[in-house]
């Protein structure tokens, strides 16, 4: 259990799955959280379950032309963001023959280079504070790779890098920069898996189940806690032993 | 009220720690006052802040020394 009284974050993509458990989490753990949602539906929900903890966010988050007006919003209205977790992401899977140009561009959009349109934007008021924690969700594939992911495969892994890359450029502001790479997590985007492919998998992880999605937000939480300061650059697999790495 | 030249050479010696002998006009602040590229990426969101304005990224590139930092203000700046 963290401790992140007076402390605001910022989770992208957290109206279900995994983001909305870092939200929980984080709220339930103290902190102010504002949580974004492609749709006003989607910012209503999250609304709803962070109760006076935090409110829900309708964001596109590769919109970088109001990105900025936007934070400003937020942070004009809820306190500095001192915690920010890049969850939002999509799947646009299809055989790298088959993929075509705008299946290839929605992911590396939406999972890669708004990730690091929200950072540049985030990472300003952190610098002057001497304080943030920036963790971003990666992902097992990423590391193994997974046919029919080509897209997908190749900007979580992007995001790895990005985050040591960035990690370097602000260690001595006080701001950490991290991956939490799930495996296969029990959430919507794994319901859409058939069952062949489901057992594929399960012969993969020795836990033999699927992780839940509060088994990443526990590693989110740890690594936006005070006690995590000298980790940074660092990726932390949560995947039931699926990959040892 | 202080002068423009005298708010921006404040600023440099507060976030670059140097003393005020060393803010001379052509001094650079990477050769000169020893910051590294990120100080000077804080160096001009201290002025942003001071002065209440964006600094666009092509033109924050091009402020290096003290005295452009001081053209840059009183070239854009309506006080």
């Amino acid at each position: 259990m963290q401790n992140f009284e007076n402390k605001v974050a910022l989770v992208t993509g957290a109206s279900r799955g995994i983001g909305k458990a870092i939200a929980e989490t984080l709220a339930s753990q103290g902190a102010k959280v504002v949580g974004t949602a492609t749709s006003d539906k989607g910012a209503a929900a999250i609304s709803e379950y962070l109760g006076s903890k935090g409110r829900g966010l309708a964001l596109d988050v590769t919109d970088s032309e109001n990105l900025p007006q936007i934070i400003k919003d937020i942070e004009k209205e809820c306190g500095s963001i001192d915690i920010l977790v890049n969850n939002a992401g999509i799947t646009r899977d299809n055989l790298m023959m088959r993929m075509k140009d705008d299946e290839w561009d929605a992911v590396l959009n939406t999972n890669l280079s708004a990730v690091f349109k929200v950072c540049k934007t985030v990472v300003r008021g952190m610098m002057k504070r001497r304080y943030g924690r920036i963790i971003n969700i990666s992902s097992v594939v990423g590391t193994t790779g997974n046919p029919g992911q080509v897209n997908y495969c190749a900007a979580k892994a992007g995001l790895v890098g990005f985050s040591k890359a960035m990690a370097k450029e602000v260690a001595a502001r006080g701001i950490t920069v991290n991956c939490v790479a799930p495996g296969f997590i029990d959430t919507d985007m794994t319901k859409s898996l058939n069952d062949e492919q489901k057992h594929a998998i399960f012969d993969n992880i020795p836990a033999s189940r699927l992780g839940e999605p509060a088994e990443i937000a526990a590693a989110v939480a740890f690594l936006a806690s005070d006690g995590a300061a000298y980790i940074t650059g660092e990726t932390i697999h949560v995947n039931g032993g699926m990959a040892m790495v | 009220m202080s002068t423009i030249e005298e708010r921006v050479k404040k600023i440099i010696i507060e976030q670059l720690g140097v003393k005020e002998e060393e803010v001379k006009p052509e001094a650079s602040f990477e050769n000169d006052l020893g910051a590294d590229s990120l100080d000077t990426v804080e160096l001009v969101m201290a002025l942003e802040e001071e002065f209440e304005t964006e600094i666009p990224d092509e033109e924050a590139e091009k402020i290096k020394t003290v005295q452009s930092a001081i053209d840059y203000v009183n070239n854009n700046s309506d006080d």
